[in-house]
């Protein structure tokens, strides 16, 4: 019986624990460690950090440990925990012209400057699975390069050095918004876009992108480059009067490079979408530069015809945090209203029936 | 005070002599494309005035500046408001300018559905002007409408039907009695008869005549048809390429072009 | 009442002092300007958006040490929720709770508002799911946003003029819009309509907390509330056949529980505190059983 429920606080203390009985599971089974996760599951620990929206491996990984693997309640713990984080102050921006590569591509070119670095990436791999995993087989060491690294120009510098794209937007006059400390209010400036589209779910903003390639909203995409690799977090310092590096984090950064027909006051040039994510991510970094790209419809005066084209849509709803939580209350008793709707419903049947009935006495007579 | 007692009586007079809605030097650009260039015309209560024009010569451009739908490059639209005053309508709060467009002015659009609420009822749709304004009484809303559709020729048993379910020339009847239920004093049309059948056009202009003259309504008539300015129209405005290139009353205008390009437009027709 | 020892590792109500003054300012606007939705740079709380984490926002920037705290869903302190964000300000706020609504100075709740009136002094912490009473007649929240501005509501009436055209009588049962002091719309929150007239020149503080949509509104006390309607069809309240089955209290909203699968069923207050105090003072409905 449904009234069960009320009551329930010792209902509530045996789900939890029977919850950790089965995230635990078979207790002859060793228990995973954090850095096992943290070292072997890393792409997962990844998008955690990405979309949790802070840079922790070892608390990415214990909340991945504490979710049971459902990495969206994962995100969920970790935004949780970050949200009572005391803010010390911005860092400087990024150099990811300066990064560390240890991936770098472009469908543009088929050789650049710093030319193309694969990377571990399972793009050549066949997706054939591999029994020998079942164990733990010997695995080489990768091969590490020994001359110094050629520095790898952007390649948006490549084509802006014939004005064939278009330039970095200049930096804004005023500190780019915080979609942290600020409430999001429409229309929102492309940066305050970038950063939710960062955090915003790979799932979701996957599909939009491929939307786009789909037709709704088409804008020509070529993946101009794709790098993985470590850049240095610098904290500008009032009492020093410098910045001083605060530590190394791995960033996923995808420039789009797109078609762009011009307009009255601009030549045809290319145009720029743009994803920078934590982390190894780069199906995440990809989507978020097709949905910026079509974001930017109403900037480029291109129409607005297509769901990846409309900011409300698309930052309003990319939150897997949000999407889960409000989906998920549907889970919550809702009988106060559900009786408001029943006593409504009684009522109008009755009404439609003595209706009905006068209906059929009428036709009787 | 003997001189100055004409003058006070001209005043007056001059204040009965104003025009509904003025135009000056009205001008918007695309970029650097022209979309209509430097119009200035005035239109008094009660009159018809028809811009006329092939497709891409302006004349939505002008309907849609003089209507606030769009801002212009430059140039002033003013509008006699029920104080009697001329305002400058781009000067106005949008508040006001809104409110304006749900009172004291209709948008008939080319395409109905751009102007109903294709979800909500026939009767929804008469009455949301007047619960906009605060008529809070649903029964005296309710005969408002069935009176309305009435006037427009719809069967008052479709009053709880949305306009999905009518045909195009009701639905733009219904668009047209959605429009006038708060007794408008200009209303504005974009090509009104556009996607209907020759027949229905007919009856459809036949009805907005009736109605315009009835109500002494004000109307600025967009259209690429001359045989619709004829009927409708007491002046004409003739635009090409985003400027006027003749205007003067109706009958004098098509029964004797000066411009050549008007000469071009009336001859095609009446060969056609 | 009973005081908790509070957890350490988290600042007093989990959220630090920062976010907490940012929200206060939010909430002084809101009462500023009654049934106003002002936006707030909500937080990720640890419990799921949709579960209450702007009622949860709220409450935590303006706990005090000595506040005492109830915590009601679908007006019953002892459902899931409820219980769960009651232990939750017990753990990171060590404060007292109850399930006395007079002995409470600040009630959080989700759908319902008690019965017994409120009084000056204390405050209502409503959790809200979707505060743009607009949002499904515009999706858009510029618009939205504008229509407030320009005091456009003639849309709300359209809706409710259908519901008459179609129904004979306004169907809205529950989050039925409100219209604060002759110049907001505003959403009640998913509270069945029973409750409206409650809201009207309460004595009580009554803040609304919208944490996934991140806005904040407010009544302050004695605040005109008045129900959308027309002239011709007043708004008018859910009415029940019988009075509680428990204590016998009539107008009250009533649960409906279903006794048996042979569709024996019986209604009870819905706000159980209300219940049990009456049956506490003897009062019996005919399933009460005697005393």
């Amino acid at each position: 019986m449904y009234v069960a429920v009320k009551g329930g606080e010792a209902a509530i203390d045996n789900a939890h624990r029977l919850l950790a009985d089965r995230r635990r599971g078979d207790r002859d089974v060793p228990a995973l460690t954090l850095d096992q996760i943290a070292e072997q599951l890393a792409l997962g620990v990844d998008r955690v950090m990405s979309e949790g929206s802070l840079y922790d491996r070892r608390l990415a990984a214990l909340a991945i440990k504490q979710a049971r693997g459902d990495l969206i309640e994962a995100i969920f713990l970790l935004r949780a925990y970050r949200t009572t984080l005391p803010r010390f102050g911005y860092s400087e921006p990024v150099d990811t012209g300066a990064m560390l590569v240890e991936r770098r591509i472009s469908a543009c070119y088929k050789d650049l400057p710093g030319g193309q670095l694969l990377g571990p990436t399972f793009d050549y791999t066949h997706r054939l699975l591999d029994e020998v995993l079942d164990g733990d087989p010997a695995v080489d060491v990768g091969l590490q390069r020994t001359d110094a690294q050629e520095p790898a120009t952007h390649i948006a510098d490549i084509l802006g050095a014939e004005g064939l794209i278009e330039e970095d937007a200049p930096a804004a006059a005023s500190e780019p918004g915080d979609i942290n400390q600020t409430p999001m209010e429409f229309p929102l400036s492309r940066a305050t876009r970038l950063q939710a589209l960062s955090r915003g779910d790979e799932g979701f903003l996957l599909a939009l992108g491929y939307s786009t390639q789909r037709g709704y909203a088409r804008s020509h995409p070529f993946a101009g480059e794709i790098r993985i690799g470590e850049v240095d977090v610098e904290l500008f310092v009032p009492e020093l009067g410098f910045a001083v590096p605060v530590g190394r984090v791995q960033l996923t950064e995808c420039q789009m490079v797109n078609q762009f027909k011009g307009s009255a006051k601009v030549p045809p040039q290319f145009t720029r979408g743009y994803g920078l994510v934590f982390g190894q991510s780069e199906r995440k970094a990809m989507a978020v530069a097709l949905c910026d790209r079509a974001l930017r419809a109403e900037e480029l005066g291109e129409e607005v015809v297509a769901p990846p084209q409309d900011q409300e849509f698309v930052i309003s709803h990319c939150d897997n945090v949000q999407a889960t939580g409000f989906v998920e209350h549907l889970k919550l008793p809702h009988y106060v209203d559900f009786q408001a709707e029943l006593g409504l419903v009684r009522n109008m049947r009755a009404e439609h029936e003595a209706m009905s009935g006068s209906e059929a006495r009428e036709a009787a007579e | 005070m003997n001189i100055a007692a004409p003058q006070a009586s001209a005043l007056q007079d001059d204040s009965i002599e104003q025009p509904l809605l003025s135009v000056r030097s009205l001008t918007r650009y695309y970029g650097t494309r022209i979309g209509c260039a430097d119009i200035s015309f005035d239109i008094w209560p009660g009159e018809v005035l028809a811009i006329v024009g092939e497709s891409g010569s302006g004349k939505t451009t002008l309907l849609n500046c003089i209507s606030t739908r769009l801002p212009p490059t430059s140039g002033t639209v003013s509008y006699s408001m029920r104080d009697g005053v001329l305002h400058d309508l781009f000067k106005l709060r949008e508040a006001d300018r809104r409110f304006l467009l749900r009172t004291d002015w209709g948008f008939v659009h080319q395409n109905p559905a751009d102007g109903l609420r294709m979800a909500a009822s026939a009767g929804a749709n008469v009455g949301e002007r007047l619960m906009a304004v605060g008529d809070r009484h649903y029964g005296h809303i309710r005969e408002t409408a069935i009176d309305w559709l009435d006037r427009v020729e719809i069967d008052a048993g479709r009053i709880d039907d949305q306009p999905r379910a009518f045909s195009g020339g009701m639905r733009q009847r219904l668009q047209i009695a959605r429009n006038l239920v708060t007794a408008p004093r200009l209303v504005f049309m974009d090509e009104p008869t556009g996607g209907l059948d020759v027949s229905v056009q007919a009856r459809l202009l036949d009805l907005l005549r009736g109605l315009v003259n009835d109500l002494g309504l004000a109307v600025i008539i967009v259209t690429h048809d001359l045989a619709v300015a004829r009927l409708l129209s007491h002046r004409m405005i003739v635009m090409k390429d985003g400027r006027v290139v003749e205007q003067g009353l109706t009958d004098r205008l098509l029964d004797d072009p000066q411009a050549p390009y008007t000469q071009l437009l009336v001859s095609s027709i009446l060969q056609g | 009442m009973n005081a908790q020892q509070r957890t350490s590792t988290y600042n007093f109500a989990y959220l630090d002092e920062q976010t907490k003054r940012m929200i206060r300012r939010a909430i002084l606007k809101a009462i500023a300007i009654p049934g106003y939705q002002v936006p707030f740079a909500s937080r990720e709380m640890p419990m799921p958006y949709g579960w209450g984490t702007g009622g949860v926002q709220v409450t935590a920037a303006i706990l005090g040490p000595n506040d005492v705290l109830k915590v009601i869903d679908q007006g019953a302190d002892d459902t899931t929720n409820a219980v769960s964000i009651r232990k939750f300000f017990e753990r990171v706020a060590g404060i007292a709770t109850t399930t006395k609504t007079s002995h409470a100075t600040i009630i959080q709740t989700r759908h319902r508002i008690p019965e017994v009136p409120l009084t000056a002094g204390q405050v209502l912490v409503y959790q809200v799911p979707n505060p743009e009473p607009l949002r499904f007649l515009e999706p858009r929240e510029t618009e939205t946003r504008k229509m407030h501005a320009l005091e456009e509501y003639g849309l709300m009436h359209v809706k409710l003029y259908e519901d008459i055209a179609r129904n004979g009588h306004i169907a809205t049962t529950y989050a039925y819009p409100v219209k604060i002091e002759g110049r907001y719309v505003m959403d009640p929150s998913p509270t069945p309509k029973f409750d409206n007239p409650k809201m009207h020149m309460s004595d009580a503080l009554q803040l609304f907390g919208a944490g996934r949509e991140k806005r904040i509104y407010a009544l302050p006390p004695h605040t005109q509330v008045v129900s959308l309607d027309f002239e011709d069809h007043p708004f008018e309240v859910q009415r029940f056949d019988k009075p509680c089955a428990l204590c016998g209290a009539e107008q009250v909203y009533l649960d409906e529980v279903i006794l048996d699968d042979r569709g024996n069923r019986m209604f009870v207050c819905s706000d159980t505190d209300h219940c049990e105090s009456r049956r506490a003072k003897g009062y019996r409905g005919e399933l009460g059983g005697a005393q």
